[in-house]
């Protein structure tokens, strides 16, 4: 129950101070930067959050639902965008995959030969 | 004897709700087609069974608000899946944090000026910038910049199954091998459910994975919107 109320203070925090900002960022994800930082901090136990949040995760893919149906009346919307959504959405993937994938692996690589650097020149 | 008002209450249809995604799960873990996710079944079998009783999507949107609510709840408890990643993350930043930044900045950049050389309107690319993140997320960065929150949650999941299916090999085929990297792109592009073909695939690029996705849900949510203010 702890775990639940904090993530409900952090919530209400959050919209406080998105409102307080001009609502430049939603409440909620202000909330969960919060309930972030404060894990970090130690100000709260994650042994408190866990079973809440693990519930939370869990069961977040029945929780939009309801926005999936709503196709139901949004349908018309994409279809008049059918190849604006079909070409963009299937382009941007390829270029995040190849994108993150590429720098991660030069990055990685580039760390590890200068660990192995290292250990030559300390050995 | 069943009126109207029993199937038009809030109760049966919260019940019908989450009774079809547990049946779309049965049915998902009996065929294991990714296209049948158990969400998308949800989505059609929900959408039939409201056409077919004739209730519009306004009651049906009131009626399942608890579940809307309990969204706006999981977004905050991602804050906790970040700290449990980045606990895990220590002595890899820069590749993590530099992999984060561009896969940000290209896939809602990218999207967004692809969509807008078809002459889609601000409205439809506000709704898809954030494909690339966990749904709750894009909702959430989305619908204050007056996307159409209902076309974000769609896109995105469909963003996610098509990288879930092909990812593994358009990645393959380009080139990158390093486990890691495999793992944190997956989670970059197709977020939830490209976690769950990562966590398939490997523990390690399960990790990476999870991780991927919390930190390009954080990056996207804080650098959308000044980029949607300034870049398009």
């Amino acid at each position: 129950m702890t775990g639940l109320f904090f993530i409900l203070f952090f919530w209400l925090l959050g919209n406080a101070l998105s409102l307080l900002t001009g609502g430049y960022v939603s409440g909620n994800i202000i909330g969960m930067i919060l309930l972030f930082a404060s894990l970090c901090l130690h100000w709260v136990k994650p042994e408190t959050v866990r079973p809440a949040a693990k519930f939370l995760l869990g069961a977040m893919a029945l929780f939009f639902v309801p926005y999936g149906v709503g196709l139901m009346d949004s349908y018309r919307v994409i279809l008049e965008n059918l190849w604006a959504i079909l070409v963009s959405g299937i382009v941007s993937t390829i270029l995040v995959l190849l994108v993150a994938g590429k720098t991660f692996q030069s990055l990685n690589r580039r760390a590890r030969l200068r660990h192995i650097k290292q250990l030559r020149h300390d050995a | 004897m069943l009126d109207r008002s029993f199937l038009t209450s809030d109760l049966f249809l919260l019940t019908l709700t989450v009774g079809l995604y547990c049946l779309g799960g049965l049915v998902y873990r009996r065929v294991r087609v990714p296209l049948l996710h158990p969400v998308l079944l949800t989505f059609v079998a929900v959408i039939v069974f409201l056409k077919c009783t004739d209730i519009d999507y306004p009651r049906y949107q009131q009626a399942t608000g608890a579940l809307n609510f309990a969204l706006g709840l999981s977004v905050v408890a991602l804050g906790y899946l970040l700290y449990e990643q980045v606990e895990r993350l220590r002595g890899s930043l820069l590749p993590v944090g530099a992999a984060t930044l561009a896969g940000c900045v290209v896939g809602v950049l990218s999207v967004v000026y692809i969509a807008m050389a078809f002459g889609a309107e601000r409205q439809i690319l506000n709704s898809i910038a954030p494909k690339s993140v966990t749904v709750p997320i894009a909702v959430s960065v989305a619908g204050p910049l007056g996307g159409n929150v209902s076309v974000t949650s769609v896109v995105v999941f469909c963003v996610g199954i098509f990288g879930s299916i092909f990812g593994e090999w358009i990645l393959r085929k380009c080139g990158v091998r390093d486990p890691e990297a495999r793992g944190f792109a997956l989670g970059a592009a197709a977020h939830g459910i490209g976690t769950a073909r990562a966590i398939e695939i490997g523990a390690v690029e399960g990790a990476l994975s999870g991780l991927a996705m919390a930190l390009m849900g954080l990056a996207t949510a804080l650098l959308m919107p000044l980029m949607e203010r300034h870049l398009y």
